[in-house]
């Protein structure tokens, strides 16, 4: 067709509707997975906090590819359940901080919220010990937070400041903690980095595993299908695991990616998809994902489906590729912090009070820190800031070049 | 079209850019001490002062100056003029290239949208979805797709969003692209067609590690692929078309601070301007000053504030190609003025002044009166705090300047 038209260039002078526009998208795959974020039925909820019940999440979490999918019975605590409403709630507050900083001018260049995306993050988390690890790319502050970092370390480095993670010389999509690998701004490089950590752990028999997270988008770069293959081929414990939020940047998943269903893409790895709206759901698939990485049985390739609220990042309105009408009504019906809420409340989990609580002790903890943050100095303007970490110290060679000789520095 | 307005070129200044996408990368705010807060006030400062673009003798303010440029074709100096940003000549290019060659195509992330810096922007509408179309997240899918097509007689043009995102596709440019013709023993069949990588880079005040980043060092060991940098829109203009025509693989590399920064008279006519040569941009006996993309800015600044203070006669060169780079413009210059100082923002180890400043002293040993200086950036990554501190500002090629005269 390409060639056909470019050999009569009469043809091209008129804008041409092609294969790529003309051409029907394929379907975005049958989500038959949902993305309600609220059902789920409950048995007797006891009165002590640290003692589990059984909690049954509705058909729909679910869909396996070449596996059994996990039970959907899980155990939970109120104290585990107020736990991750207050994690949920923290990072969206941390993001919205973030948003406002931006927008005073006092965050500049990048910075990529996940609001909407919270419970994989910490649903991930509650699955998941220390000694596992979590590797992603640049839409990472949740992350970062939960893995052991703090808000304040995290704004500051957004702010470019002394107390940020990288002393404010990575800013947004630069964040590290142990467990966390980061924060990688070159989409996709993190999946088989994240395959050779799994791979650490499974040369030293430890009985963990590492999530690698990457979306949509960066689901169709190279490297991740030569990770899947060297995954596979030496059962390395390590979880690949999408973030399927719709879109990458301004282009719709169906329109870059010739197979939607991410969760399939391993092809010779069993898949899960999960409701990512749903955050015991993800605690519950991830709980199932670690658990069979860790038996031996090699990798698996997971999907989150989920939804951004906002753009792409500070810039991007995210209104010009997807209506308004889309936005709201995932806002409104399938928000992942709503949804445990609703469920806490009819379960009995907690009161309306005592969420309000919650609520305020995230707003407490997250306005404190930005305070800390932002009164913490900005980077020392001296050689040993700017030189330091380049390499392993006391490996550095003599010196390194500034622009002039006195500006030089020696180690 | 673009209105005329002060232009200020700094990675200290505040400016008034529609907000858009681009936004984030191109309305720098930032000062040595925090990158966020408002630079110091200007009033204490003698040599970095904001630059003022729309005052620069290296753009053409006016169509006159547009069309008086000598390399232009006879055809072109009768035409009028259109006052267009970089972004804008950039897009003018493009269509030129589409309208003239019905075997070109444009493709990359969110191409058809405009692209993150607008570069692209109403193209599809233009020219069909045949012809200018979104891939996926794929750098290297999207360079090994751009040199099948170039072998098989096609115009690539492909782009990778930032220069930054190269990496992932440099294998596909070394080892495929810059060595087609040299293993085919130069076969036509399989090097008719053209390849041109656009791509923006450099620092803007906030892009971090991976968004500031200025590759171009890295080429210097690759054989058979160009690099072309412009300073403006006419520069733009000419040389992408010319590019788009070359048969080798170029890299065209667009300073993304200029973008909206930059604006000229641009001749609204097809026109070439020569890849593989350098421009005198303004002469001068005493020092060879040499350099490329917005770095130019600031060595005028830097030769005017000599010649008020040092009574120095500054010969400002614009690279253009920077690989491989015009050795005979820069070595005439510096077998005349006996000094050479060679600035860019990429690091200083690895950079394009290593190689300027050992051919310069192979070439110009005997003419030589001081050591050539290089100001550049540091050999540190990108730091999101410090991309101002990185960046040779006036004064340190002020200072370069004097140290040569005073060697
Ligand atoms: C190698 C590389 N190419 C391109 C980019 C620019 N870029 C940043 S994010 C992005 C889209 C990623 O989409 P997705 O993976 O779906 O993640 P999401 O933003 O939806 O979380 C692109 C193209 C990049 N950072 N790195
Ligand atoms: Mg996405």
């Amino acid at each position: 067709m390409l060639a056909r038209s470019l050999r009569s260039p009469r043809l091209l002078a008129a804008p041409l509707r092609s294969q790529f526009v003309a051409a029907a998208p394929k379907p975005l795959s049958l989500r038959t997975v949902t993305t309600d974020a609220a059902s789920a039925s409950v048995g007797a909820v006891p009165s002590d906090a640290e003692q589990p019940f059984t909690v049954t999440l509705p058909n729909e979490v679910f869909e396996a590819y070449e596996l059994d999918a996990p039970s959907r019975q899980l155990e939970v605590t109120k104290s585990q359940l107020r736990q991750m409403y207050f994690h949920m709630t923290s990072i969206r507050r941390m993001e919205m901080a973030a948003d406002s900083l931006y927008k005073q001018k006092k965050i500049r260049g990048f910075c990529h919220l996940s609001t909407g995306q919270e419970a994989i993050a910490t649903g991930i988390e509650h699955a998941i010990t220390k000694e596992d690890a979590v590797i992603t790319a640049y839409r990472c502050h949740g992350f970062a937070y939960l893995r052991g970092s703090t808000v304040k370390a995290v704004i500051a480095e957004l702010l470019g400041r002394k107390d940020g993670i990288a002393y404010g010389k990575g800013g947004s999509m630069h964040m590290f903690c142990k467990g966390f690998y980061g924060g990688n701004g070159i989409v996709g490089a993190q999946v088989p980095v994240g395959a050779g950590i799994a791979f650490a752990m499974k040369y030293e028999d430890k009985p963990n595993t590492c999530f690698a997270l990457y979306g949509d988008g960066a689901a169709n770069q190279g490297q991740v299908f030569e990770a899947y293959n060297m995954a596979k081929l030496w059962d390395v414990p390590v979880v690949f695991a999408c973030e399927n939020n719709k879109y990458g940047m301004g282009t719709a998943s169906n329109r870059a990616s010739a197979l939607t269903e991410y969760y399939k893409r391993g092809q010779y790895i069993p898949g899960l998809k999960v409701n990512g709206m749903d955050v015991l759901a993800v605690k519950q698939a991830a709980a199932f994902a670690k658990e069979y990485a860790v038996s031996g049985k090699g990798p698996l390739v997971m999907e989150f489906v989920t939804y951004r609220y906002g753009g792409h990042s500070m810039s991007d309105p995210g209104t010009t590729y997807r209506t308004r009408d889309e936005v709201v009504n995932m806002r409104s019906t399938q928000d992942p912090i709503q949804g445990l809420r609703k469920r806490i409340l009819e379960w009995g989990v907690l009161t309306e009070d005592e969420l309000k609580q919650v609520d305020k002790e995230a707003r407490q903890l997250v306005d404190k820190e930005v305070v800390e943050a932002e009164e913490s100095p900005v980077p020392d303007t001296n050689f040993e800031t700017l030189f330091k970490d380049i390499y392993v110290p006391g490996s550095e060679p003599r010196w390194t070049r500034g622009r002039t000789a006195e500006e030089t520095h020696y180690y | 079209m673009v209105p005329a307005r002060r232009c200020l070129l700094s990675l200290s200044s505040s400016s008034s850019l529609r907000p858009s996408l681009a936004k984030a990368f191109v309305s720098a705010s930032s000062s040595p001490r925090s990158y966020s807060s408002p630079a110091a006030p200007t009033t204490k400062r003698k040599l970095n002062l904001p630059i003022d673009l729309n005052a620069s003798s290296y753009l053409a303010q006016t169509p006159q100056q547009a069309l008086s440029l000598p390399e232009l074709p006879d055809s072109v100096k009768s035409s009028k003029t259109k006052r267009l940003n970089l972004y804008q000549a950039i897009n003018d290019g493009l269509s030129t290239i589409l309208e003239t060659d019905p075997k070109s195509l444009i493709f990359g992330e969110d191409v058809s949208f405009g692209g993150v810096f607008r570069c692209t922007t109403t193209l599809l509408d233009r020219f069909g979805s045949q012809r200018v179309f979104n891939t996926p997240l794929t750098e290297q899918g999207i360079m090994g797709f751009a040199i099948g097509l170039s072998g098989s007689g096609y115009t690539a043009l492909p782009e990778i969003q930032f220069a930054d995102y190269l990496f992932p596709a440099f294998d596909q440019l070394h080892n495929e692209a810059s060595k087609w013709r040299y293993r085919s023993g130069g076969a036509e069949s399989f090097n008719s067609g053209n390849l041109v990588v656009r791509m923006p880079c450099g620092a803007v005040g906030h892009g971090g590690l991976y968004h500031s980043q200025s590759p171009e060092g890295f080429f210097l060991g690759m054989q058979g692929v160009k690099v072309v940098i412009p300073r403006g829109p006419i520069q733009a203009k000419g040389l992408l078309i010319a590019a788009a025509r070359a048969g080798d693989p170029i890299v065209f590399m667009e300073p993304k601070i200029l973008y909206r920064g930059a604006i000229e008279e641009v001749p609204v006519g097809e026109y070439e301007l020569p890849i593989g040569k350098a421009e005198v941009l303004q002469k001068g006996k005493d020092v060879t000053l040499v350099s490329y993309g917005t770095l130019v800015y600031t060595c005028e600044m830097a030769a005017k504030a000599a010649k008020e203070k040092l009574g120095v006669e500054v010969e400002v060169i614009d690279l253009r190609t920077v690989h491989p780079w015009d050795k005979k413009t820069v070595v005439d210059s510096v077998n005349k003025t006996g000094r050479c100082v060679v600035v860019h923002e990429a690091s200083r180890t690895g950079g394009i002044g290593e190689s300027v400043g050992a051919e310069v002293q192979e070439r110009c040993f005997l003419r030589l009166e001081a050591p050539v200086t290089r100001i550049t950036g540091w050999d540190t990554p990108m730091p999101l705090v410090f991309e101002s501190l990185i960046v040779p500002d006036v004064a340190r090629i002020f200072d370069g300047i004097k140290r040569v005269i005073e060697y």
